[in-house]
Parts: structure tokens; C-alpha cells; sequence
């Protein structure tokens, strides 16, 4: 599925909007820690997370993560969405609870890399 | 200057202690300088995780710091400085889950006991060194396939 699917299939909150949606995102990772995300999620991947404070930015453009999403509808600071847009890392949210937008991201054919990526 | 002339490369970058929202500046514009030097993707993706790690161990732990990174022919070094208040036992702060977080690091998403451990599967080579009471220094170096 490319990003832009994702977001239409899902319903998915664009806080940031993708640099280039036709991205084709294979993989996802699901965690809200930080050093967990970058030892094991990778490039392009779909990172499903209830963080929203500005190191996630971070993490996603070191990791070259396709988009961020943040679950159970919280939503992120001004401060996080603006560092997202400046540095291109695509943002989305979700009323869906980390259990559930994982679940319907692997029904979507969306697989965990299983190995870590460092 | 690529991977294959002889010229070298010298760059710092301070590190503030408590600065969370700050963290990832330095480890960017590294990745940023490697993209620009046609370094491979694989080398720079391991720089810049181990770059951030010691980025956030600055922010998270110590008063103030720096990164020094040294690109020569075949070879990236990487050193974090810092002020703070060092390591007492650094082989059970390289155990995997060993952490001394505070409960705000934590909340962050930090302090899972990854940090370290990601730094050394990220370089080569990796030393510490650490006095009690006046700061850590970790080298890291990375070769250049």
C-alpha cells in the first residue's frame, strides 16, 4: 500500500502531510520507545506510537520512517507538528487505539520487519 | 571530498544537558554532511543512530557535552564528551534494560536500557571511559566499506 492509501483507507488525521505520499510502506512498527523504534523500525516503515512530543520527529527523520502514528486520539504539540513539516517527517493520528491500528495495518497486508535494523 | 580522496574532515557540535527538545540537531546535521560526501546509506543510518543515542545520553544525564566527528579516508570517528556525573559500572550500564532514568526521561519514551546497547550493534569500535563525578568520554568509530 502506498502512504496516501493508508491515509484514505483508515481515515487517518494528516497533522503533517507526507513529503511524497506514493511512498510504498511495507513494513510498520508499533512502540513508545524511542531507542526500541530505532534499533528495530526502518526505512519507510509506518510507526504506530501514543508518543507526541517532539523526539519522535527526531527519531522518525533518523530513521527515515515513512509517517508517524499517533494513537487513541492524542494530539500533538504545535511544537512537534511544526519540526515535523520543517523537516518533512509525514505526522497522522488516530481515534483507533495502538491494538486496533495495528491489527488493521497487518489485515492491510503491513508486516514487521523481524529483525532489527541497525 | 567522497570515500576514496585523502582529505579530512573536522566537525563539533555542543550538546546541552536538559535540552530535550533540542536533541537530534547534532546527529541531523551529521547525517545531513554524509548524505552531502556520498556516503553509503548503511554507514550513515549507523553514525547517525549512534550519534542520537549519544545525543540523548547528553541531554538525559549530563550538565553539557559535545560530539566530535572525524571523517578521514576509510574511517568515521565519533566521540561524545561530557560533563556529568559519569558511569560508575559501565559493563551493567551496557546490559540491555539496565537504565537510571528518572521518571520524566522515562515519560518521554526514554530510559528503556537500549540506548548504550544500540550504540555499540551501530559502531565498529566502541570505548568508554568514565571518572565519577566529572564526565564520560565514548569513542566510536565506524568503518567505511
Amino acid at each position: 500500500m502506498t502512504l496516501n492509501e493508508i491515509i484514505k483507507t483508515f481515515g487517518l488525521t494528516v497533522y503533517a502531510p507526507p513529503a511524497d505520499g506514493r511512498v510504498k510502506v511495507e513494513h510498520g512498527y508499533a512502540s513508545d520507545l524511542l531507542s526500541d523504534v530505532i534499533a528495530n523500525a526502518g526505512r519507510d516503515d509506518i510507526w504506530v506510537t501514543m508518543q507526541m512530543h517532539v523526539n519522535i520527529i527526531a527519531v522518525a527523520a533518523l530513521k527515515d520512517i515513512a509517517a508517524v502514528v499517533i494513537v487513541s486520539s492524542h494530539s500533538p504539540a504545535d511544537e512537534t507538528i511544526g519540526i515535523a513539516k520543517q523537516k518533512g517527517v509525514c505526522v497522522l493520528g488516530t481515534g483507533m487505539t495502538t491494538f486496533e491500528t495495528c491489527g488493521r495495518l497487518y489485515a492491510a497486508g503491513i508486516r514487521e520487519r523481524g529483525k532489527g535494523t541497525i | 571530498m567522497n570515500e576514496a580522496n585523502g582529505s579530512k574532515m573536522h566537525l563539533e557540535f555542543p550538546v546541552q544537558g536538559g535540552n530535550f527538545s533540542g536533541a537530534g540537531g547534532a546527529s541531523s546535521s551529521i547525517k545531513n554532511v554524509l548524505k552531502q560526501l556520498g556516503i553509503a546509506y548503511d554507514t550513515i543510518k549507523r553514525v547517525a543512530i549512534a550519534s542520537y543515542e549519544s545525543e540523548i545520553n547528553i541531554v538525559a544525564y549530563a550538565t553539557r557535552g559535545e560530539l566530535l566527528v572525524d571523517i578521514e579516508p576509510g574511517e568515521i570517528a565519533i566521540t561524545a564528551v561530557d560533563i556529568g556525573p559519569g558511569i560508575p559500572d559501565i559493563e551493567k550500564a551496557l546490559q540491555e534494560g539496565y537504565s537510571t532514568a528518572t521518571p520524566l526521561i522515562r515519560e518521554m519514551g526514554f530510559g528503556a536500557g537500549l540506548g548504550l546497547s544500540n550504540m555499540q550493534k551501530a559502531a565498529d569500535d566502541m570505548v568508554i571511559e568514565s571518572v565519577v563525578g566529572e564526565g564520560t568520554t565514548v569513542k566510536m568509530k565506524f568503518r567505511l566499506s
